[in-house]
């Protein structure tokens, strides 16, 4: 059998947001962009806002990142004919892409609470977000997670987060609440507050 | 692509990444990369329903020009400017099977080695009927094919002269987000190749190669367009040891 190894990756460089987000950069493409919008009806559960910033090794916001999330519906369901643990939310995409804001580099996704979603031994993890980042510079994609301040409980026996031994880097998988329904997750690259990036 | 149609993944988790394939985080040879790249090891779990399920796209995502760069950006009756070719393939995942209804969306410079964007630097003129971007979703076997022009290598501010090779930049959704992916396909034959730090990340010989795009003549379409396949590998999950099926390995 001939081996088949998984494409190198390239960078997305400094212009991945006119393949990804060309409104965004002024290319009026496909009636909007995808991942744009993730709820498409009224929605089941607890709407929310996710907003933060792609941070280097000196400190600096990138306004050149592509940010991308995956996430469960309110009940740990996902929009894909792949579920077979139920209906997914049909309001719900689960999947939002931001390019951050040209000035900022902030990006935001209206979004909801996710439920939980078991791990492969059965248990629950805590409510989550997957999160993709790509940008210039960066040569492979980069995965980490999402988790929720005020999910302490779920949090402790989740299986990731109990098991990173740096207390202190576990903090940075955690977004926090600014206001009702608004949670705040920046993510460093590089550094002294350096995203826990996962090789899953 | 309807749920009905759409055939189950395999089962199982995640193979781990082969990482000796991919490019280094830290490059210094590409600057951006020095402040840009995670210096901690990556924490290494296995995967779970968060990353075996990711967006599934279809059809009706898709315009009937969203697969042709030549005219999705162009006036009525207008072409982009530039050799007109036609880049094709097949996606596969590490075991061989045909990934279908995979989303491929295609970002590219013009002719002349420009991109359709407020921060571009270059001085080469832009294309008026070149927006610079498409997509399409593979076959039921994986194939996926789109039609552009070929695009002109470009000068870019890293060392002093440094020039990347022509390029064509893909991004791909299998159906799970552990499959996600970001790479860059090259043209056969061209200088520039040996000589691109962003390539120069890819210290594998095999897996650079497989970045090249080879001179398709059996696909061309005659008096309009040369033809570059490129042959696209997504990961590959283990077969679950519970599950008593043939299929796969």
């Amino acid at each position: 059998m001939p081996p088949f190894i998984e494409t190198a990756s390239q960078t997305a460089g400094p212009y991945v947001h006119i393949g990804c987000t060309p409104n965004v950069c002024g290319i009026a493409m496909y009636g909007g962009d995808l991942g744009a919008v993730m709820r498409t009806g009224p929605v089941r559960g607890e709407e929310i806002t996710l907003t933060g910033a792609v941070h280097d090794g000196m400190g600096a916001v990138l306004k050149d990142a592509l940010v991308e999330i995956w996430q469960a519906d309110a009940a740990g369901l996902f929009n894909t004919p792949f579920e077979r643990r139920g209906q997914a939310d049909p309001n719900f995409t689960g999947f939002g892409r931001s390019a951050g804001d040209m000035n900022t580099g902030e990006f935001t996704f209206h979004t909801l609470k996710p439920g939980r979603v078991p791990w492969p031994d059965g248990r629950l993890q805590a409510p989550h977000v997957s999160v993709w980042v790509v940008a210039r510079g960066i040569n492979i994609g980069l995965q980490t997670r999402l988790y929720f301040a005020d999910e302490e409980a779920a949090n402790a026996e989740d299986p990731i987060l109990s098991r990173i031994e740096h207390r202190a880097r576990a903090e940075t998988l955690i977004a926090r609440r600014t206001a009702p329904g608004a949670y705040r997750f920046d993510i460093h690259l590089q550094g002294p507050k350096e995203t826990v990036f996962l090789d899953i | 692509m309807p749920p009905d149609q759409t055939p189950s993944p395999p089962l199982g988790g995640f193979m781990a990444r082969n990482r000796a394939a991919q490019p280094a985080a830290f490059h210094p040879a590409y600057k951006t990369s020095v402040w840009r790249s995670p210096r901690a090891p990556l924490l290494s779990f296995p995967s779970s329903l968060s990353e075996e399920t990711g967006p599934v796209f279809g059809q009706s995502l898709l315009g009937p020009l969203d697969a042709d760069l030549l005219s999705n950006f162009a006036a009525p009756g207008e072409t982009a400017i530039g050799p007109r070719i036609i880049v094709h393939g097949r996606v596969v995942d590490e075991s061989g099977r045909g990934v279908p209804g995979a989303l491929v969306e295609v970002w590219q410079a013009n002719a002349g080695g420009r991109y359709r964007h407020a921060k571009e630097g270059y001085l080469a003129p832009l294309d008026p009927n070149f927006g610079g971007c498409g997509r399409c979703l593979t076959d039921a076997e994986g194939h996926y094919s789109f039609r552009t022009v070929m695009p002109g290598p470009y000068p870019w501010p890293n060392g002093g002269n440094d020039w990347r090779p022509a390029h064509i930049h893909l991004s791909l959704f299998g159906p799970s987000f552990a499959q996600r992916l970001i790479t860059q396909m090259y043209f056969e034959g061209d200088p520039l190749i040996p000589l691109c730090p962003i390539l120069g990340a890819v210290t594998d010989a095999a897996a650079l190669q497989r970045l090249v795009a080879t001179l398709d003549m059996q696909a061309t379409i005659p008096m309009d367009s040369r033809a570059f396949r490129f042959d696209i590998v997504l990961r590959g999950r283990r077969q679950s040891v519970f599950e008593n099926r043939k299929e796969g390995l």
